[in-house]
């Protein structure tokens, strides 16, 4: 029998329940073998060292809600072992797409890439989605993502709703309790919405302040710039701060990050490729994103394009030059060097607040064990007991897409740690999703629900007085946080809250 | 899995304690063993020691198995339902229900994962040694049962030093209690240590008294490295002549070095046969005379560079090379595959080469980490699942790696366990007669072979290759 050990472990590949030798017509698992990338597959070794990382596993204790749970049911379906049933597809719906479970695998598992993959093959198949998930998605998909200008209709739809007071009407006459409660929440938190992008207040074109350091082009992002308009047009005055000339190429459009983690992969390689000219065009040294979620689906254009031989160079080229704007920052020094002296009335706090910085973080913390990875674990609390008394106490949640894709979780804690008169109080566990995800607060609301939660729990500890975030998305589920559990914060964007502490010097207006 | 059976467990459990699924199966039917996997026919959540003995009284009277299960990262097939049966995940018995100030002990459930034990009683100005590199997600009950040791064995031992006391459930469903609060206690057998590694065979625990220590005040760091494989290996025989015990004492061989520096950039000397990082704990002035003598003594063994780490974040760069090997080693190639023959640590120097000698004779790419200070070696090999050819060469390769490390008077396994992938070569290490006496031990707990079967008895030992040494 056991003549060797490995045999054995190869005999025992062999399962040995009814399901082994499934020959069923199942055109769903033809089309996930199909899909599936078998290296990634096989290169799970099923340490379980991500299990820590997943906040789905971590909120349920589930083996098969925890990245190795989730890749080992796709290789099982692969391997012809399983069906792929409708719990399967829920199980992959369940996964966040945080991908804090790839800095955390010694394997190098590109985790993310599979969940696309899976979720690809069976958006072609499912019949599951609710009604109004199913409406939605084809709307927005097919309709509004992908054009700015149904965008900027949309906007202006949002406006006028918010502004006639057609909303308070709504509010008032229950209507949003038709909705789901989740997108009633929503509503409530939404900011207001603008008719008018960035180009369209800023121009095109912002020139260097002081001498110029390379040639940017920012990403505006279709959702940023309908509700966050104002965000991005700070971010192009703190670049030109720091001594960026920047430049926003107009015919620039979504960035497919939704239709890719949703399994719209055709949709999201259209967009890349409109994306790719436009800023290849433009001539520019970096793309520039404030947006995370944004900013990883850039970065990996690469890989969505690498089997395309007419576009692939191309986007390699791009994909190298994306780089969140807090990272941009952080290299030109200057800004630094300007929040460090302060606004003229903190900066006595400041020097109160320096003269105790030694007890402060510092930075973030580090991965055990893989020197190039972000943290496995969480933020390491900081005591507030720490702050001078006048400092602003401000906290900072990841976005998760911009640590886990993009690699970047020091640059923003770096420069509001810099932030004169203030104090920055690490939360713990501030490196977990906020469950906000894209789009899956609206999809799997309990879920999420849950999640945040236990956000809240979190960053109510701190006692920070303003959250900040680098990222849409948690913005707004942040703001849904503090909404639902919160003590009275304030939630805004790096990018805000460092032009208001700088009191930069607006550009000129347009619209 | 029966109807009668299916429906008392439901009862039990309920049906958040209770599945059956495709998708419960499928996960549960591996752990961190390459290329190893069998379907359970349920999944079972206890949430206390009542739960568990009513299960096991089920599972008893309908002759069922039952393997009990921490997080599934071992890597000796410990927890693959080789005879399907009901896999127990332990995760929700999770609690930590007493750290005792006066005793230094702490009582704890088998769920609780290692790290949030460890991050718990740091919180208290205690310690707790016991730190495999599984950690941050291996849990309690699966150090216990495995034995599991870790980069501070040398001084401080492993798991089953600290283990004092154990509640555990028989496969009849009655419950035991070994052990106490107590650093001594010899009424009777030690049931404690005889269930400490006993992987899941004999009981399946659900509470552990742990011992807890002071914590060292002072810890320093360094590194040396070497051009021959033989400085290195006396630098250790060395250090413990002199009376010093290391806090820890690690080892990267000349393959290893290549794959840590090509993957983390660190800027080794890729001409080195050996690195070795030393850290060793204890009062400020201890640890300073003890560094100063250690360093001495590797450049007494012609160590070709040494250097002492003077701050935290220096000390931290020295271990990066060491924390990095595996990682590095697993992205390497698809199939990575971790033993942990064990020698007597005078022996390491002859392990390491008869080991880079068998790599080469098969044909096969293994690189050499480990706890010299423990004569505990990882030879990993890096190969690919799907290429049958080379993994009967892997498999050929360790066969000669398992048969020289007892040669060399050590074993087939240091911490990992034996499972079911060492399972046919136990006998190598403990004998005929010793395999008897084990297998009684294992039906006087378990007259009828329902916990974890298939694990450490294999059906057929293996034949002992014989060693042509050309
Ligand atoms: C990358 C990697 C690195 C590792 N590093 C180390 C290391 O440095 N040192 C080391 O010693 N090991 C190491 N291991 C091996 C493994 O992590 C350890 O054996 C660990 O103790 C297993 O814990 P677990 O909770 O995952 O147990 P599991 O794998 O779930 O179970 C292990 C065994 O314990 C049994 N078991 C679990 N819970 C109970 C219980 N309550 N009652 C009875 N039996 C039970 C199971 O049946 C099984 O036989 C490593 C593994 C990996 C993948
Ligand atoms: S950490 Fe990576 S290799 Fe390990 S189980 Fe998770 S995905 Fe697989
Ligand atoms: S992406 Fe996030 S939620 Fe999904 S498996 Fe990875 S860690 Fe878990």
């Amino acid at each position: 029998m056991a003549e060797s050990t490995l045999e054995k472990r190869g005999a025992r590949t062999a399962v040995n329940g009814p399901e082994a030798g499934l020959t069923k017509l199942n055109p769903l698992a033809d089309k996930l073998k199909l899909r599936l990338d078998e290296d990634q597959l096989t290169n799970c070794m099923r340490c379980g060292f991500c299990l820590p990382a997943c906040p789905t596993f971590r909120e349920t204790g589930i083996e098969a809600e925890s990245p190795r749970g989730r890749i080992a049911l796709m290789k099982a379906v692969a391997d012809g072992l399983m069906d792929p049933d409708e719990a399967f597809e829920t199980q992959m719906n369940h996964c966040l797409g945080c991908r804090a479970c790839e800095p955390a695998c010694p394997a190098d598992v590109k985790y993310g890439q599979l969940i696309e993959q899976a979720r690809d093959a069976i958006e072609d198949h499912t019949t599951s989605h609710r009604w109004w998930v199913k409406t939605v998605r084809s709307v927005m998909f097919k309709q509004v993502f992908p054009k700015q200008r149904n965008m900027r209709l949309l906007g202006g739809a949002l406006q006028l709703y918010q502004r006639t007071g057609l909303a308070r009407l709504a509010r008032g006459a229950g209507a949003m309790k038709l909705l789901p409660r989740h997108l009633a929440d929503m509503e409530a938190i939404m900011p207001a919405a603008s008719r008018t992008g960035v180009v369209d207040r800023i121009g095109e074109h912002v020139p260097a302040r002081g001498p110029r350091i390379a040639k940017v082009g920012l990403f505006r992002g279709c959702l940023m710039d309908v509700l966050f308009t104002e965000t991005n047009v700070k971010t192009a005055e703190l670049l030109a701060t720091a001594g960026f000339e920047v430049v926003i190429p107009p015919a620039q459009n979504c960035c497919g990050a939704l239709h890719a983690h949703s399994g719209e992969a055709e949709g999201a390689r259209a967009l890349a490729r409109r994306n790719i000219r436009a800023f290849r065009e433009a001539g520019v040294d970096y793309i520039v994103s404030n947006a995370g979620g944004c900013g990883a689906a850039l970065v990996e254009y690469d890989h969505l394009l690498h089997e395309d031989v007419q576009w692939r160079e191309d986007a390699a080229w791009f994909a190298q030059r994306v780089i969140d704007v807090s990272e941009l920052l952080m290299r030109s020094g200057r800004v630094t060097e300007l929040l460090a002296v302060g606004l003229p009335e903190t900066r006595d706090a400041a020097q109160a607040a320096s003269s105790e910085a030694g007890s402060r973080a510092s930075a973030p913390p580090v991965a055990d064990g893989d020197p190039r990875a972000g943290a496995v674990a969480g933020g390491t609390p900081i005591a507030a007991a720490a702050c001078a008394p006048a400092a602003e106490t401000i906290t900072y949640q990841d976005s998760c897409h911009l640590r886990n894709v993009m690699r970047s979780a020091e640059a923003p804690r770096r420069l509001l740690q810099q932030v004169a008169g203030t104090c920055y109080t690490e939360m713990c566990e501030s490196d977990r999703c906020c469950g906000s995800a894209g789009i899956y607060n609206l999809t799997q609301p309990e879920m999420a629900g849950d999640i945040l939660a236990h956000k809240m729990e979190h960053a109510n500890r701190t006692g920070a007085g303003v959250i900040l975030t680098s990222n849409p998305g948690c913005l707004l589920q942040m703001k849904l946080g503090v909404k639902r559990h919160g003590r009275d914060a304030e939630v805004t964007h790096v990018v805000d809250y460092l032009h208001r502490r700088l009191r930069i010097q607006e550009a000129p207006r347009r619209g | 899995m029966q109807e009668g059976a299916r429906t008392e467990l439901l009862r039990i459990l309920g049906e958040q304690g209770f599945r059956d699924d495709q998708e419960s199966r499928i996960t549960h039917s591996y752990d961190g063993t390459p290329m190893l996997q069998a379907l359970p026919d349920a999944v079972v959540y206890p949430v206390d020691t009542a739960q568990v003995s009513a299960i096991m009284k089920v599972l008893a009277r309908h002759r069922i198995p039952v393997v009990g299960r921490g997080s599934g990262t071992n890597l000796c097939g410990g927890t693959v339902p080789l005879e399907g049966g009901v896999v127990m995940v332990m995760h929700r018995m999770n609690r930590i229900l007493e750290v005792d100030l006066d005793n230094l002990t702490a009582t704890v459930q088998p769920g609780l994962i290692t790290k949030d034990f460890i991050a718990h009683v740091e919180g208290l100005g205690l310690f707790y040694p016991p730190d495999p590199s599984s950690m941050a997600i291996s849990t309690i009950g699966g150090n216990i049962a495995e034995c599991s040791g870790g980069l501070r064995g040398l001084k401080y031992g492993t798991t089953k030093d600290y283990v004092l006391g154990l509640e555990a459930v028989l496969p009849s469903g009655e419950i035991i209690r070994t052990g106490g609060k107590l650093m001594k206690d010899v009424a009777g057998y030690d049931l404690t240590k005889l269930l400490v590694g006993s992987e899941g065979t004999l009981a399946i625990v659900t509470e552990a008294t742990l011992k807890l220590i002071p914590p060292p005040a002072a810890k320093k760091t360094m590194l040396a490295m070497y051009a021959d494989l033989y400085d290195a290996a006396r630098t250790v025989s060395r250090i413990i002549e002199r009376r010093i015990i290391p806090a820890t004492l690690e080892f990267l061989d000349n393959p290893t070095i290549r794959v840590v520096d090509a993957y983390a950039g660190l800027g080794l000397p890729l001409d080195m046969a050996a690195i070795l990082l030393i850290e060793q704990d204890g009062p400020p002035e201890l640890v300073e005379r003890d560094i100063g003598q250690i360093e001495a003594i590797c450049r007494e063994e012609r160590a070709v560079r040494v250097q002492v780490a003077e701050s935290a974040e220096e000390a931290q760069k020295l271990l990066t090379a060491r924390r990095s090997a595996f990682t590095a080693l697993a992205r390497l190639r698809p199939t990575t595959i971790l033993e942990d023959a064990t020698v007597p640590r005078s022996k390491i120097a002859d392990m390491v080469l008869e080991i880079n000698r068998i790599a080469a004779k098969h044909a096969v790419n293994i690189c050499t980490f480990g706890h010299a200070g423990d004569g505990n070696l990882h030879p990993t090999a890096t190969t690919d699942a799907r290429d049958q050819d080379e993994i009967h060469r892997v498999e050929a390769a360790f066969a000669e790696i398992f048969e020289a490390s007892i040669r060399l008077g050590g074993t087939i396994t240091g911490e990992h366990g034996v499972g079911v992938v060492k399972a046919p070569y136990l006998e190598w290490k403990v004998g005929a007669a010793g395999i008897e006496v084990m297998r009684a031990i294992k039906s006087s707990f378990d007259p009828h072979n329902l916990l974890n079967p298939g694990k450490v008895f294999a059906k057929e030992t293996r034949k002992r290759v014989v060693i042509d040494r050309g």
